[in-house]
């Protein structure tokens, strides 16, 4: 019954069903779907390089990979998990659906330049994906010069124009949705009545539009050094190698916060709507967005603290970065306002969002330990690094990513999933996660290098918890991929709002028409206008 | 009325679209002004040197080529919102030929670089106290002033384009614009600063 009033409504993915018109779509809502497949198919790839060297790094002996290989799998797990999944993934999947529908709009401004970026992250993808199975690539996803540049014997110069080519996507989604947010949202839509996921994409699209670029020219430079045989870092001439870090970082720090502030803008998402409560402080989490996409860009130094930077820069790059812990904690602590006697429901996006705060924090508490200088000298280029890292990647936009998609799953597919195994799943990522990751900072602070394909044997029991953890963990990744496909056939039919949400996306069908809205919304209100409690 | 309202607004939004852009290509630039600026810093005598090897006057002819090919681009938008059809597709291929000249001097100036040695990995011949220094430098110039060619390469194409087909251009006048802007600041940093040094 219910089944066959969906299938009778016209909706965005039964309006036509040739193959052509999802490669040929502009519809922003199709695009989001690509990119999810996309997105998945490489985060698997990505994921399979993880496993093997966890798999080489059961034993102290490295016996399972040789050296080189070893070297290949982690640049390959890097490569492929920042710039083609990381990134891309909640502005491409969940930002391309929700942009417009949460400003009351047909579609995001530049609908062919959207589809573009689809093809362009496709090429870069498959031409990487080529790369790294064909010789593959022994630098690090750093490309640290002059070893890319002169030492390595690998395919440097392939994988460096693949990422070169996938930035372009990158730059294309956030200069859409910077002009979609400024021109097309609804009437009444003013800045301050934004949900907060809008706010953290736009600081999101902003750092973008102003890194990637820095980084595709520094890429073109690595790759003509190499084919000239001559070049900007070539200590030979005269030329500083760390040059290449300062201009790398200069992206790639930034990047750091492509990555967690969508993450953090599909949290404030959460939180209120399952809390039942506006968000506490809103205009203070709204510009704390802005202010983590400005601060971001000026504390790169502190990836160099190690790299004979002067101890005057040392400093300054060590004060700023403590900065960024003031907005990220206003975050926190109005996200745990928010909670603050609210009409808690423990549905699955909240379980991922109260996972994303705990993991977080101590991925951004961590992270003050590196900015501090005398104890970056202890742990720099450990697994303490490495853990950080992954508490904020994967235990926060990754967290992020899992929340939102099984909130807007309704949404997107019109389908609701099975709560209960969604529920085990959530929780066996968030064990899973953190039985893989937190026995690395124990390992990191005793002294273990990152990057190494062998260990001394006392460190093998730290390793095998987190070998172990690494299994739960793919578990509870795959448990989402077969109950969120099965929801499709088998699901409960959602309605526009099951959730009882607020928002624009909630106020039009699931999944919504081809045009989103069939009269133009106007909106009178701020957002999250819960009942007073 | 509202069709008109909706092109203004059309327009408008396509023209925060190329603004935003630009913002990502002096970002794109500014990774190479950076280098520039910091081997500079530190070798300004070698620099000096490698500054003074380029050629003043094909530079000086090519800066008045393309600031005339602003003049008749932004001719073009002009003749657009007044309607005058013909005299649009004439200061466009005006504006499209004067980019190509100044491709043209370009080629001639890298042409003779490489007579004399001073493309560095293809054919470097320079000897002399500071000959790795001036090597920088010439990294530095092929850099800069070769992704300034790739970018007037594409905006001669798209005026071309624009000859033939409708196209808004407002916006592809602020991108011919910025590619001449990006040269007046190549035009000091690479050859006017040997004269000084």
């Amino acid at each position: 019954m219910s089944t066959l009033t969906l299938a009778s409504r016209r909706h965005y993915l039964n309006v036509d069903f040739a193959i052509r018109s999802w490669l040929l779509t502009t519809d922003h809502k199709r695009i989001a779907i690509l990119y999810a497949l996309s997105i998945t198919f490489m985060f698997v790839f990505g994921g399979f390089a993880a496993s093997a060297m966890r798999l080489e790094l059961l034993q102290p002996d490295g016996d399972l990979v040789d050296p080189q290989t070893y070297n290949k799998l982690f640049t390959t797990h890097g490569v492929i998990m920042v710039w083609f999944f990381l990134i891309p993934s909640i502005p491409s999947v969940l930002g391309n659906f929700l942009v417009p529908l949460m400003i009351g709009a047909r579609d995001v401004a530049f609908p062919r330049l959207n589809l573009l970026s689809w093809y362009i992250y496709v090429v870069g993808a498959l031409f990487t994906i080529w790369v790294l199975v064909d010789g593959g690539v022994d630098t690090g996803w750093t490309f640290y010069t002059p070893f890319s540049t002169s030492a390595s014997t690998t395919n440097v110069v392939a994988t460096a124009l693949g990422v070169f080519i996938v930035g372009f996507s990158s730059i294309l989604t956030g200069l859409n949705f910077i002009v979609t947010i400024h021109r097309m949202r609804a009437p009444g839509l003013t800045w301050f009545r934004l949900p907060l996921f809008l706010w953290s994409l736009y600081a999101t699209s902003v750092i973008m539009l102003l890194a990637t670029p820095v980084l595709a020219i520094t890429l073109l430079l690595v790759a003509a050094e190499r084919v000239l045989r001559v070049g900007f870092f070539d200590p030979a001439l005269g030329g500083d190698p760390l040059l290449f870090q300062n201009l790398f970082w200069f992206y790639s720090h930034p990047a750091v916060y492509i990555m967690i502030l969508p993450g953090m803008g599909v949290t404030s998402e959460l939180i209120a709507a399952f809390a039942r409560k506006p968000v506490f402080g809103y205009r203070y989490v709204a510009v704390a967005s802005v202010a983590i996409a400005v601060l971001g860009f000026l504390v790169w130094g502190h990836h160099m603290f190690v790299s004979g930077a002067s101890a005057h820069a040392a400093l300054m790059f060590s004060v700023l970065s403590y900065l960024v812990a003031i907005p990220s904690a206003i975050k926190v602590f109005n996200w745990t306002a928010t909670l603050f006697r609210g009409a808690i429901e423990f549905h699955t996006p909240l379980l991922y969002a109260l996972g994303f705060i705990g993991l977080f924090t101590i991925g951004g508490l961590t992270g003050l330990f590196l900015a501090s200088l005398a104890v970056d000298v202890d742990v720099h280029g450990t697994y303490f690094v490495v853990a950080h890292f992954h508490y904020i990647m994967v235990g926060g936009m990754v967290m992020a990513y899992m929340g939102g998609l099984h909130y807007w799953w309704p949404k997107i597919t019109g389908r609701l999933y099975d709560e209960m195994w969604a529920r085990v799943a959530a929780v066996t990522i968030f064990l899973g996660f953190n039985l893989t990751f937190f026995p690395q900072y124990i390992l990191g602070y005793l002294g273990m290098p990152r990057r190494y394909h062998s260990y001394p044997e006392e460190f093998q029991i730290l390793n095998v918890l987190s070998t172990a953890g690494a299994s739960i963990l793919a578990v509870g990744y795959v448990l989402p991929l077969v109950y969120l496909l099965a929801s499709l056939r088998w699901g409960r039919v959602a309605g526009p709002n099951p959730w009882d949400a607020r928002g624009l996306e909630w106020e039009t069908s699931s999944p919504p028409a081809r045009d989103n809205f069939l009269a133009q919304p106007v909106v009178s209100g701020p957002p999250y206008d819960y009942p007073e409690r | 009325m509202t069709t008109l309202n909706a092109d203004i607004a059309e327009r408008e939004t396509a023209e925060l679209g190329m603004w935003v852009f630009l913002a990502t290509e002096v970002m794109l630039f500014g990774g190479l002004f950076t280098a520039y600026t910091v081997y500079r810093a530190i070798y300004p005598v070698g620099f000096a040197e490698g500054s003074r090897l380029l050629d003043l006057t094909l530079g000086t002819v090519n800066t008045v080529v393309l600031i005339v090919s602003s003049g008749t681009m932004a001719l073009a938008v002009s003749a657009a919102r007044l309607g005058q059809r013909r005299l649009v597709r004439v200061v466009l291929v005006a504006t499209a030929l004067l980019g190509l000249v100044f491709l043209a001097i370009k080629a001639l100036e890298y042409q003779h670089h490489l007579a004399e040695g001073l493309v560095p990995g293809l054919a470097w011949h320079y000897s002399a106290a500071r000959a790795n220094e001036v090597q920088l430098f010439m990294l530095a110039y092929f850099a800069m002033t070769g992704l300034h060619a790739i970018h007037l390469t594409i905006a001669v194409g798209l005026v071309l384009f624009a000859t033939w087909f409708r196209t808004r251009l407002e916006i592809l006048a602020l991108y011919w614009h910025f590619v001449d802007v990006i040269w007046i600041f190549l035009l000091p940093l690479l050859y006017l600063f040997g004269l000084q040094a």
